[in-house]
């Protein structure tokens, strides 16, 4: 009896401790719902109140909507995160598949310089790309803001673990049945590795949807805005930063991905197990 | 339908040799197992034969023509794997008709959406249908062609990889351990599955096994390999009963062989656990082993004896396991009538028939027996 009421105490501390840790996770989201709901006056208010005292979302939202081309970000989005990931693709699995079930002289150097990649920061290399960039005449691109991110070293690394589960018997069956090297990561090891590249392409949508950095340093076009630098777009306003609208904008540019979290909330949490991100 | 011929094939994996130079002929139509425990290097071989691997040196020729270098689908050679290597993404037909569609159909026609709006596409597709539902029907499979492979059963699978080797109408099938990984009662109904398919196809197989009761139930020729030799290749009869290799005799039947130490006499008599047997050999003198099968030991009269220390009834037979006083030895016993199984303990005596013995000098060899001296020598040996 007393087991058992200890152990119920020990729960209820877990939880409040979670509880504690979930709300602090919240906090900024919520705050900024609150703040996308709020009109100017309220949220220059000196007093701290989540509940908006007068409902001002849609005002935000269409003003939002108003002041900047937020679907034309959201396409922009579409168009370079959908294009990262399936360049990144098309040179992951022939690379992955060559490191894990082709045997060549060189193969483990190949291997140990593609961790080595993993270790390098983008931002490390962003100089040199960006001078690349600007030579080749590029900058200011849908290419540009791509090309840089199409070898993954780690989609190549994550593969290549991946294709080392699949058993060297299934890809003999191949040969024997006469499909060719390139057939066999196409029609054998991507449909055998789907849950991989599932993972991957959570990793690798998140990653680029978010990424600030690169598109601020290569963009100068307005129409070319990702959804990060959309946001930001309304802090740079001249006549001051307002708050309403910025808010509803990032509501706007993060509800995709809230929405396929929702929608797939198991592959995602597959994903990131997998991947180990995070 | 073919010959395969294997010359002096030599294979090294990070400078360790694994076949050390086989030579081998595998005839036309024949039903031919190479055993040996692992590592032996038969699976290496049968890859080799397959175009899997390439050998370090040395010829493979099928029906004569050298196939060095030739892709393993040219070959036109099928392969049963271990594990089925049955795509998983793929229903039972579609792991079917991969072999032929890559051999019928061109790379435009392969083509995820576009192939199917060609002419002639359709026709050749007909053809694929109709030969896999012949298959189907030979092997008992037609009611799974629609499910995935992991939806079936071991046995199911195992079925499915025969009719994907089969439905292309290979020269020669290759098999590397396909029942392994079923249990042992439908290994045992596999086996006889097999045995039927060859006589039915009437060719090559080449079967890969560890399992000296697969390689002596259904083949024609078994092929032993040991440490990257070919050590014995014969009928299963001749393997069994006359092996020239102490390796051989030890691999080859279960229970294993009681191997007893002797001494062969510079007159050629051999004496076995201190008595002598009533045999005469042309070897040097020293040390040998003497091996008898278990089915061959007579319990109850005989110039040895020893104590029932363990008995396995299995219904039909039993084997008695004895141990052999100030010798620190056991041999296995097979028992035919277990209506009269000896009590645990009790003290027996044994003996065996002169021509159930084989005789291998001290590097595993057989020496050879002279029958004629052992008729002779029979009065004066008599304990």
């Amino acid at each position: 009896m007393s087991n058992t009421h200890s152990v119920s105490l020990q729960a209820v501390l877990r939880h409040l401790l979670l509880i504690a840790g979930a709300a602090i996770m919240l906090a900024p989201f919520i705050w900024m719902i609150s703040t996308a709901s709020k009109p100017q006056t309220e949220v220059f208010s000196s007093e701290l109140h989540l509940i908006p005292y007068r409902f001002a979302l849609w005002d935000n939202l269409r003003e939002a909507f108003a002041k900047a081309n937020l679907l034309r970000f959201l396409l922009n989005g579409v168009i370079v995160t959908i294009s990262i990931f399936v360049l990144q693709v098309m040179v992951a699995l022939p690379a992955a598949y060559a490191l894990a079930k082709l045997r060549f002289r060189g193969r483990d150097t190949l291997f140990a310089l593609v961790l080595f990649g993993i270790l390098i920061p983008p931002q490390a290399t962003a100089i040199p790309v960006f001078l690349l960039l600007h030579k080749v005449g590029l900058l200011d691109s849908y290419a540009a803001l791509v090309l840089p991110f199409t070898i993954s070293a780690f989609g190549i690394f994550l593969m290549r673990q991946f294709f080392k589960t699949v058993p060297d018997d299934l890809v003999d069956a191949a040969r024997m049945d006469g499909i060719s090297e390139f057939g066999i990561v196409w029609r054998v090891m991507l449909p055998a590795a789907i849950p991989a590249v599932t993972a991957f392409g959570i990793f690798s949508v998140v990653a680029h949807w978010n990424d600030y950095f690169w598109p601020l340093i290569v963009l100068n076009s307005e129409q070319l805005r990702t959804p990060p630098l959309a946001v930001a777009h309304f802090r740079n306003n001249e006549a001051g930063t307002s708050y309403g609208p910025l808010m509803a904008a990032a509501m706007v540019i993060i509800a995709p991905l809230v929405i396929a979290f929702l929608f797939a909330q198991r592959r995602f949490i597959e994903g990131i197990t997998l991947t180990g991100i995070k | 339908m073919a010959q395969i011929e294997l010359s002096t094939i030599r294979k090294s994996f990070d400078g360790t040799d694994v076949l050390k130079g086989i030579d081998f002929r595998i005839e036309d139509g024949e039903f031919i197992s190479l055993v040996g425990p692992s590592g032996c290097g038969k699976s290496t071989l049968l890859r080799i034969i397959a175009g899997l691997e390439p050998q370090n040196s040395g010829q493979v020729r099928i029906d004569g023509r050298p196939v060095d270098g030739i892709r393993p689908s040219a070959r036109n050679l099928a392969m049963v794997f271990q594990s089925y290597a049955l795509y998983p993404h793929l229903s039972t037909f579609d792991n079917i008709a991969v072999p032929l569609r890559m051999r019928r159909l061109s790379a435009i026609e392969r083509l995820p959406l576009l192939g199917p709006l060609l002419p002639g596409r359709r026709a050749k597709e007909h053809g694929i249908r109709a030969d896999i539902a012949a298959i189907a029907e030979q092997l008992d499979i037609a009611p799974l062609l629609r499910r995935k492979p992991g939806q079936l059963s071991g046995g199911q699978r195992q079925r499915v990889a025969v009719g994907r080797a089969m439905v292309r109408e290979p020269l020669a099938f290759l098999f590397d351990e396909p029942l392994s990984n079923l249990d042992a009662k439908l290994r045992v109904h596999m086996r006889a599955e097999l045995a039927e398919l060859h006589r039915r196809l009437k060719t090559t197989f080449v079967y890969v096994t560890h399992d000296q009761a697969e390689a002596m139930t259904m083949s024609s020729r078994i092929a032993v390999m040991m440490g990257g030799e070919l050590i014995q290749v014969g009928t299963p009869a001749e393997i069994y009963n006359d092996p020239g290799d102490i390796r051989v005799a030890e691999f080859i039947g279960s229970p294993k062989i009681n191997i007893l130490p002797g001494r062969v006499w510079k007159d050629g008599g051999i004496d076995v656990l201190g008595s002598a047997l009533r045999l005469a050999c042309g070897a040097t003198a020293g040390e040998c082993r003497v091996g008898v099968r278990p089915e061959r030991i007579d319990l109850g009269a005989g110039p040895f004896s020893g104590n029932v220390v363990h008995l396995e009834n299995l219904g039909a037979e039993a084997f008695v396991h004895l141990a052999i006083e100030g010798a620190g030895l056991r041999l296995i016993a097979r028992l035919a009538d277990v209506r009269h199984l000896p009590a645990m303990g009790s003290h027996l005596a044994f003996g065996f028939a002169s021509d159930a013995v084989q005789v291998f000098d001290s590097i595993g060899k057989r020496i050879p027996l002279k029958v004629e001296q052992a008729e002779r020598v029979r009065e004066p040996a008599h304990v």
